[in-house]
C-alpha cells in the first residue's frame, strides 16, 4: 500500500464543475431562508437536478444578521457541510454590510448581488467582483409588497437573480412564487420579480 | 410520482403519514419539532387520517406508543436527543414487547454545555435496547427508510421497533428534492399489519408478567434471534424498495467506489454523504480508497465488514464517543475483525458538538491513516475548536 500527498487545500471546491453555491445575507425575519427555498424549487423547474437550501444552523433572533445558502448543480450533490467558499453572495439589507463582512470566502471573480439604490460602481470592490445591483426595497413598497408597513424583500430581489445566475430563469422563478402563493399575493410577487430582473444594475 | 423539495423532517413527516399509521403520539424538541409540526398539517388537511396523541413528554409518546402497537396499531413517532434519553426505559420496553414502532431520532448533542447541534451519541447511547438502528444521509434516503423500516418492524421474523436517525439541521432542516412514489406504491409495500398478538378486550391475554430465569433467557436470546433474521431481510426489502420505486441507499452498507480499493473509510450519516466527495477527490490523486456508508449500526454489518477487511485496510469515522473507551464504530469493527482478518483500522473522532466536518477535513483523516500517522484513534480538529 503506497503513501500520497495531497495539494494544498487552495480553498475552492472542486468536486463538480456544475456546482453553484450561495450565501444569502439578511436580517432575522426578513426571509432568507425562503428565498434560498424559492430560488432551489426553481432550479429545479430548469432542470438543475441537484439542488439543496438551508438555514445558517444556530438561533435565530429578528432583525439579528442572518445567514441562508443554496447550492444548484447538475447532478445529485452530497455536500453536507456549510458553504464556505461561495459562487454567489445575495444581501437582502444593505446595512448588514456595515457589520458583516459579506465578501467573506467570496471565490474570485464571484458575484455579488446587493439590495441597494447605489448602482454597482459605487462599492469599491467593483473592480475585483462582478457586482448586480437592485433597488428591492423600492420595488417591494411600490408593490405593495409589505407585511406590518414594513417591506418584504426577499422575493423581488429573486427576480435579480437569473441576471447573476444563468442556470435559473425568471420563468422559473416566478412559477415557484406562483406554487407557494396564490391570488393577488402571488399576482404581485410576480410583478416585483420582473420589475426586479429588469432594474438590475450591472458591472460585467 | 412527484418530486417534493423540503426539509428532512418534512419529508419525514411525508413518509410516516403515507405509511398510515393508525397512532402517532409525540412530543416536540428542536431539531424535530418541525417533523411533528409536519404531521400536525396532515391532521389539518386530512391527510393524515390516524390518532394523533399530544402527550406531555418523550417518556409518555414512548409509552402510548408502546400501548397501541400492543393493541395491534401501526404507529409512529420522532424525538431527539434529551427526548430520545427520557424515553429510554420505555424504549427497552418497546423492544422487549417485541412491538414495531417506527421512530425518527434527529441526531443531536447531549447537553450539558447545552447545544442544539448534531453527533450521535444520543442514539448510540441507546444501541443496547434492542431496537434496529438506521442513520441515513440524504431526504430521499430518510423517506425511503422510513417506509421500509415499518416494513421491516412489522415482519414477523423480526417483530422489533426501528429508529431511523439522521442529523439535526444538515439534514433536519436542509431542503433537497425528494421522489415521494404514489401512495398506492408504498399501500401495496406494506401491507396491513397484521400483528401477531394484540391487546384485545374480546380476546384477553396477559402480557409482561412475571417470567422466571430460564424463560426470560429465552425472551433475550429470541431477540438477538429478531435482529439476525432483521440483518438479512434488510437486503432483500431494500432491493424490493428498488424495483418499487427506483431508490436504493445501500443494505447494511452502502458501498461507494470500492472496487480495488486498498483502503476503504466507514462513516455513517451525513458525514458519509460527505465523504462521497472525499473519496472522488482522492481518486482523482490516485489513492486506491473507497468509502462503505453504515445504514445500520443494530444489526451490526459485522460480515460485511469482515469482508472488506479482506481487501483493504479500514479507516473509521465517529461523530461519537463510548467515554471512557473510544468511537463506537471503531470498537464495533474491530470487534468483528477479530480472529478474521489481520486488516489495520484507523480510528478518528470528529464532529462532535456540530462541528463541520467537511469533505477536506475527511481528505486530512484519511491521509494521517494511509500515512500511518495514527495510532489507536485519533480526535479530529480538537486544536481548532
Amino acid at each position: 500500500m503506497h503513501h500520497f500527498h495531497f495539494g494544498a487545500w487552495e480553498g475552492t471546491i472542486v468536486s463538480s464543475e456544475s456546482l453553484v453555491e450561495i450565501c444569502l445575507h439578511g436580517r432575522g425575519g426578513q426571509g432568507a431562508v425562503t428565498a434560498a427555498n424559492l430560488l432551489v424549487a426553481a432550479a429545479l423547474k430548469d432542470g438543475n437536478k441537484g439542488v439543496q437550501a438551508f438555514p445558517f444552523f444556530g438561533a435565530e433572533r429578528r432583525g439579528a444578521p442572518v445567514r441562508a445558502f443554496a447550492r444548484v448543480s447538475d447532478g445529485e450533490i452530497h455536500l453536507r457541510s456549510e458553504v464556505y467558499t461561495p459562487d454567489i453572495v445575495i444581501v437582502l439589507d444593505e446595512s448588514i454590510m456595515r457589520v458583516v463582512d459579506v465578501l467573506k470566502g467570496l471565490k474570485n471573480g464571484g458575484k455579488i448581488l446587493i439590495n441597494t439604490r447605489k448602482k454597482p460602481d459605487d462599492f469599491d470592490f467593483s473592480k475585483k467582483f462582478k457586482v448586480a445591483t437592485v433597488d428591492a426595497t423600492g420595488i417591494a413598497i411600490k408593490h405593495g409588497i409589505l407585511v406590518g408597513g414594513m417591506p418584504v424583500v426577499n422575493t423581488p430581489i429573486l427576480g435579480s437573480v437569473p441576471r447573476v445566475l444563468d442556470k435559473v430563469t425568471l420563468q422559473s422563478i416566478q412559477g415557484a412564487i406562483k406554487n407557494k402563493w396564490a391570488g393577488r399575493l402571488a399576482e404581485i410577487n410576480v410583478k416585483a420579480t420582473k420589475d426586479a430582473y429588469d432594474s438590475t444594475e450591472v458591472n460585467f | 410520482m412527484t418530486i417534493m423539495i423540503d426539509t428532512g423532517n418534512y419529508i419525514a413527516a411525508k413518509a410516516a403519514v403515507m405509511a398510515k399509521p393508525d397512532v402517532v403520539a409525540a412530543y416536540p424538541i428542536t431539531p424535530q419539532t418541525t417533523l411533528v409540526e409536519g404531521i400536525a398539517n396532515y391532521v389539518g388537511t386530512g391527510e393524515f387520517k390516524g390518532e394523533y396523541i399530544c402527550v406531555e413528554s418523550e417518556h409518555s409518546a414512548m409509552s402510548a406508543c408502546i400501548g397501541a402497537s400492543a393493541a395491534g396499531s401501526r404507529t409512529f413517532t420522532g424525538t431527539s436527543s434529551h427526548g430520545l434519553l427520557l424515553m429510554h426505559e420505555m424504549l427497552h420496553w418497546a423492544a422487549l414487547a417485541r412491538l414495531p414502532v417506527v421512530m425518527c431520532n434527529i441526531n443531536r448533542v447531549i447537553g450539558p454545555g447545552w447545544n442544539i447541534w448534531t453527533d450521535e451519541n444520543d442514539s448510540i447511547s441507546q444501541r443496547d435496547t434492542g431496537w434496529i438502528q438506521f442513520y441515513c444521509s440524504s431526504n430521499q434516503e430518510i423517506f425511503d427508510t422510513i417506509i421500509q423500516a415499518f416494513r421491516l418492524a412489522e415482519h414477523k421474523n423480526v417483530s422489533l421497533p426501528v429508529m431511523v436517525s439522521y442529523n439535526a439541521f444538515i439534514l433536519s432542516h436542509t431542503s433537497m428534492p425528494v421522489e415521494i412514489p404514489k401512495q398506492q406504491v408504498i399501500d401495496d409495500f406494506l401491507g396491513k399489519y397484521e400483528p401477531l398478538w394484540k391487546l384485545d378486550v374480546d380476546n384477553p391475554i396477559t402480557f409482561g408478567n412475571i417470567i422466571g430465569p430460564a424463560g426470560y433467557y429465552k425472551v433475550r436470546r429470541a431477540m438477538q434471534d429478531a435482529q439476525e433474521n432483521a440483518e438479512k431481510l434488510i437486503p432483500q426489502i431494500a432491493k424490493e424498495w428498488k424495483q418499487k420505486s427506483g431508490y436504493y441507499h445501500g443494505d447494511l452498507l452502502e458501498l461507494y467506489k470500492c472496487d480495488d480499493a486498498e483502503y476503504i473509510l466507514l462513516a455513517m450519516g451525513a458525514i458519509g454523504a460527505e465523504s462521497k466527495v472525499a473519496i472522488d477527490e482522492m481518486q482523482k490523486k490516485g489513492v486506491k480508497i473507497g468509502l462503505a456508508r453504515v445504514r445500520t449500526f443494530r444489526p451490526f454489518p459485522k460480515e460485511e465488514i469482515v469482508k472488506l477487511s479482506r481487501q483493504a485496510d479500514l479507516i473509521v469515522i465517529d461523530r461519537n464517543i463510548s467515554v471512557g473507551s473510544e468511537g463506537a464504530l471503531f470498537s464495533e469493527v474491530k470487534a468483528a475483525l477479530y480472529d478474521k482478518s489481520d486488516a489495520k483500522v484507523y480510528g478518528f473522532i470528529a464532529g462532535l458538538g456540530g462541528k463541520d466536518v467537511p469533505y477536506y477535513d475527511v481528505e486530512i483523516i484519511c491521509k494521517k491513516a494511509i500515512d500511518g500517522k495514527t495510532k489507536g484513534y485519533e480526535w479530529y480538529g480538537l486544536e481548532e475548536a
